[in-house]
């Protein structure tokens, strides 16, 4: 089985579609598929059970239906949404009720926070059973309700089409995010006519796309009078698309960016407005520019905690302009002057029209003496082979070219310091949730969209033993993923936590007993390679991008490494712990 | 905190309620009273939750629930004259002799008495909270048995402009 075979070919798209569309009487599950694949949808991640074993029956033999069965449902959901990260299309997964669908939740809440846009499928007890503590049934609908944009019990097949239709919908428009269905075994074989609903009717759900003109006014009007303007960019920026728009808006009103973790893609790096990630673990320049700020625009950001830190003292000079599809993000967390509610790409599009430079230059000037004076550092040593050094060397032989996932935790923050991003949605990573696990799979589904591009999964010794069962997936499917494992042999955020804000009082962080990974990925007959030193790295690095197939390389490296600069919890941005940066 | 009274109209589907009061305990919103029916309005049905916050917290609250699906209008009413009105049915211990004592004060209140039996009356009240909360305080020396509240349901003064 090649990669190419589980990803359906687009060219006889409308041919399907015809097929697809008859009104022929069909069970729940058969409505699914077709429905499924009307939506467009390519490929779906998945684990089967009892509950949904109809749904798998009419899998077997359906040529049309591509599905990938993972290992676990957690590196399904993983992967359906590092596919919908990557591309900006809904990511599917389908999981039996009970144990199945419960193993879905981490994955559900990682694209909520996220906004990331997921159908997912699960299987109930049949109806006549909810509510009687059936084998495995869980009340899946109520655990996720905090963590879905919205979730279906579907007691019908006839309300099946069109409730897959509004899923669709729902996930991929306004703030997006993962919409949950759930299917009782019966209804998933309940037979009646196919009824494809050409329109979607949600009277109560229609997300604002257009700006108010006037708010719009009012922002362009403020950069014009801005001496100290700062552009916070968000992941808002690389959802909607809108990183040419941004750049247009850059270039005219020549503001600094800032770009949050989720947004790192959505602007190029190493443009020289550019002043990398802010917040806890960004830049000296970026901090200093949102504490020094007139003007502060967000676009597509929520001023999470880990950007503004301490929010008694966040951007005290600056005006605050909030561009977000999402009106309650605006005045959440900070005081707004200029809320401008609607898709960023559009309000971009229509600021572009009119906007002006601010007065910037002197300010502009400054932010160029910062970048200059504190660029992001670390202490390099020739017979060590430091993390950053890896990431740097992953960097540069891809040229930001290739597709970046992370876990979750030091190499996380290495990543979105050392790796010069250049396209939009090249990094998927989980920024809200911070979902360890999540790397390695998250890229299977990447790859899974582009079959053809190289695809990095940067993880750490801890994340990569969360999800690592999934090396089968590759193997089977010859799914090139190229897997970092940079193992420092502790859980290395935590270990830097405990060593500055609990004297060195080390709980629980030890990682030893960890398999050996190379011989970890050979058993699942994945290619595996190991480097100690700089030496090695280049050359087993070298030797991993000119492998056809999955690698998993081992980059070992020094238990003691912090990830500078920090500022520490409850502190404001300027209150920055240089450390090895300086 | 002021106290807010705010009506929502929502779809008239299962788990709404759930999906309502989900979204207030886990932002940390308040909600003193809920009460849930039909609307004007064949599928949807409307919600009046009493709450408490400032300025920001009912901007937040407005927001949030806007972004439930299912949810197609929220109105604080109590940015404009309203009428409040719950109802509360109180189990009252009266021997025959107190009868007339508890029969003088459900008058004065305008309330009734909608069930009589050897030693206790059930007494119906509808009014605001605060006259609830009299008639409540004056009926506790005969010694209440029972009480329940339906919770405020409530809507604007007049007629809106359209």
């Amino acid at each position: 089985m090649s990669i190419q075979s589980v990803v359906s070919s687009s060219q006889s798209r409308e041919e399907l579609r015809q097929r697809l569309l008859q009104p022929d009487e069909i069970t729940g599950s058969e409505i699914l598929l077709r429905t499924l694949l009307l939506e467009g949808v390519e490929c779906v991640f998945g684990y089967p059970g009892g509950a949904v074993l109809y749904i798998y029956d009419a899998m077997h033999g359906n040529p049309d239906f591509k599905h990938l069965l993972t290992r676990h449902e957690q590196g399904a959901i993983h992967a359906a949404d590092g596919y919908a990260r990557s591309t900006g299309k809904v990511g599917v997964c389908i999981a039996t009720s009970g144990p199945g669908a419960t193993n879905l939740v981490t994955g559900i809440a990682t694209a909520y926070m996220d906004s990331v846009p997921l159908v997912c499928i699960t299987g109930n007890v049949p109806t006549s059973l909810i509510g009687t503590d059936a084998f495995q049934e869980a009340d899946i609908i109520g655990i996720t309700m905090p963590i879905t944009k919205h979730s279906y019990l579907v007691r019908d097949a006839k309300d099946l089409a069109r409730i897959i239709r509004e899923a669709f919908h729902i996930a991929n428009t306004g703030r997006k995010g993962p919409v949950l269905i759930d299917i009782p075994k019966d209804v998933s074989n309940q037979v009646t006519k196919f009824i494809y609903p050409e329109t979607i009717d949600l009277p109560t759900y229609k997300p604002t796309v257009y700006p108010n003109k006037l708010q719009v006014d009012r922002l362009l009007a403020a950069i014009e009078e801005a001496e100290r303007p700062v552009i916070l960019a968000g992941g808002g920026v690389v959802y909607a698309d809108a990183s040419k728009e941004l750049m247009e808006f850059v270039t005219k009103t020549r503001i600094p960016v800032t770009t949050t973790l989720l947004g790192l893609s959505g602007f190029p790096s190493a443009h020289e407005l550019s002043m990398g990630m802010p917040g806890m673990h960004g830049t000296k320049t970026a901090n200093y520019a949102l504490q020094n700020a007139d003007l502060l625009i967000s676009i597509g950001a929520r001023f999470d905690d880990r950007v503004t830190m301490k929010l008694d003292g966040f951007a005290p000079h600056a005006k605050i302009a909030h561009i977000d599809v999402d009106p309650a993000e605006i005045g959440k967390n900070v005081k707004t002057a200029i809320p401008v509610v609607g898709d960023v790409k559009e309000v971009l599009k229509l600021a572009n029209l009119k906007a002006r430079p601010a007065k910037s230059e002197a300010w502009l000037q400054r932010i160029a003496e910062m970048k200059a004076q504190y660029p992001f550092r670390y202490k390099d040593a020739d017979d060590q082979l430091k993390p950053q050094y890896v990431i740097e060397m992953i960097s540069e032989t891809t040229n930001g070219d290739a597709y970046i996932t992370t876990d979750v935790g030091q190499h996380q923050m290495w990543v979105a310091q050392f790796y010069k991003f250049r396209n939009p949605r090249s990094l998927i990573t989980s920024g809200g949730l911070g979902t360890m696990g999540f790397g390695f799979p998250s890229a299977i589904g990447v790859q899974m969209a582009h079959p053809d591009k190289l695809v990095i999964s940067i993880n750490g010794d801890g994340g990569m033993q969360m999800c690592s069962q999934e090396l089968a997936i590759c193997a089977i499917n010859n799914i090139p993923v190229k897997i970092v494992v940079i193992n420092n042999q502790v859980l290395g955020m935590v270990r830097q936590w405990q060593e500055l804000i609990y004297d060195s009082r080390y709980s629980h962080i030890d990682l030893a007993g960890s398999p050996d990974f190379v011989k970890l990925a050979e058993a699942y007959g994945v290619k595996g390679l190991r480097a100690t030193t700089k030496e090695e790295a280049r050359a087993v690095w070298q030797e991993a991008l000119n492998t056809p197939g999955p690698v998993l390389v081992e980059f070992v490296v020094p238990k003691y490494e912090n990830v500078y600069p920090m500022v520490p919890q409850g502190n404001t941005l300027d209150q920055m712990i240089m450390g090895d940066s300086e | 905190m002021m106290r807010h009274v705010i009506s929502i109209l929502v779809n008239d589907q299962p788990g709404v309620l759930q999906r309502v009061a989900g979204l207030f305990g886990r932002r940390g919103f308040n909600i003193e009273s809920i009460t849930v029916g039909a609307s004007e309005e064949p599928g949807l049905s409307r919600m009046v939750i009493v709450t408490h916050g400032d300025e920001k917290t009912m901007e937040q609250i407005s927001k949030q629930l806007y972004k439930l699906i299912d949810v197609a209008k929220v109105v604080d009413l109590s940015q404009n004259p309203m009428v409040a009105r719950e109802l509360a049915l109180i189990k009252v211990g009266a021997e025959p002799s107190e009868r007339p004592e508890v029969f003088g004060i459900v008058e004065t209140f305008r309330a009734s008495v909608v069930d009589v039996a050897s030693n206790t009356l059930i007494v119906q009240v509808v009014g605001d909270s605060d006259k609830i909360d009299a008639m409540v305080e004056l009926l506790k020396p005969y010694g209440i048995k029972e009480l329940t509240r339906t919770g405020v349901t409530a809507m604007t003064r007049g007629t809106l402009r359209k």
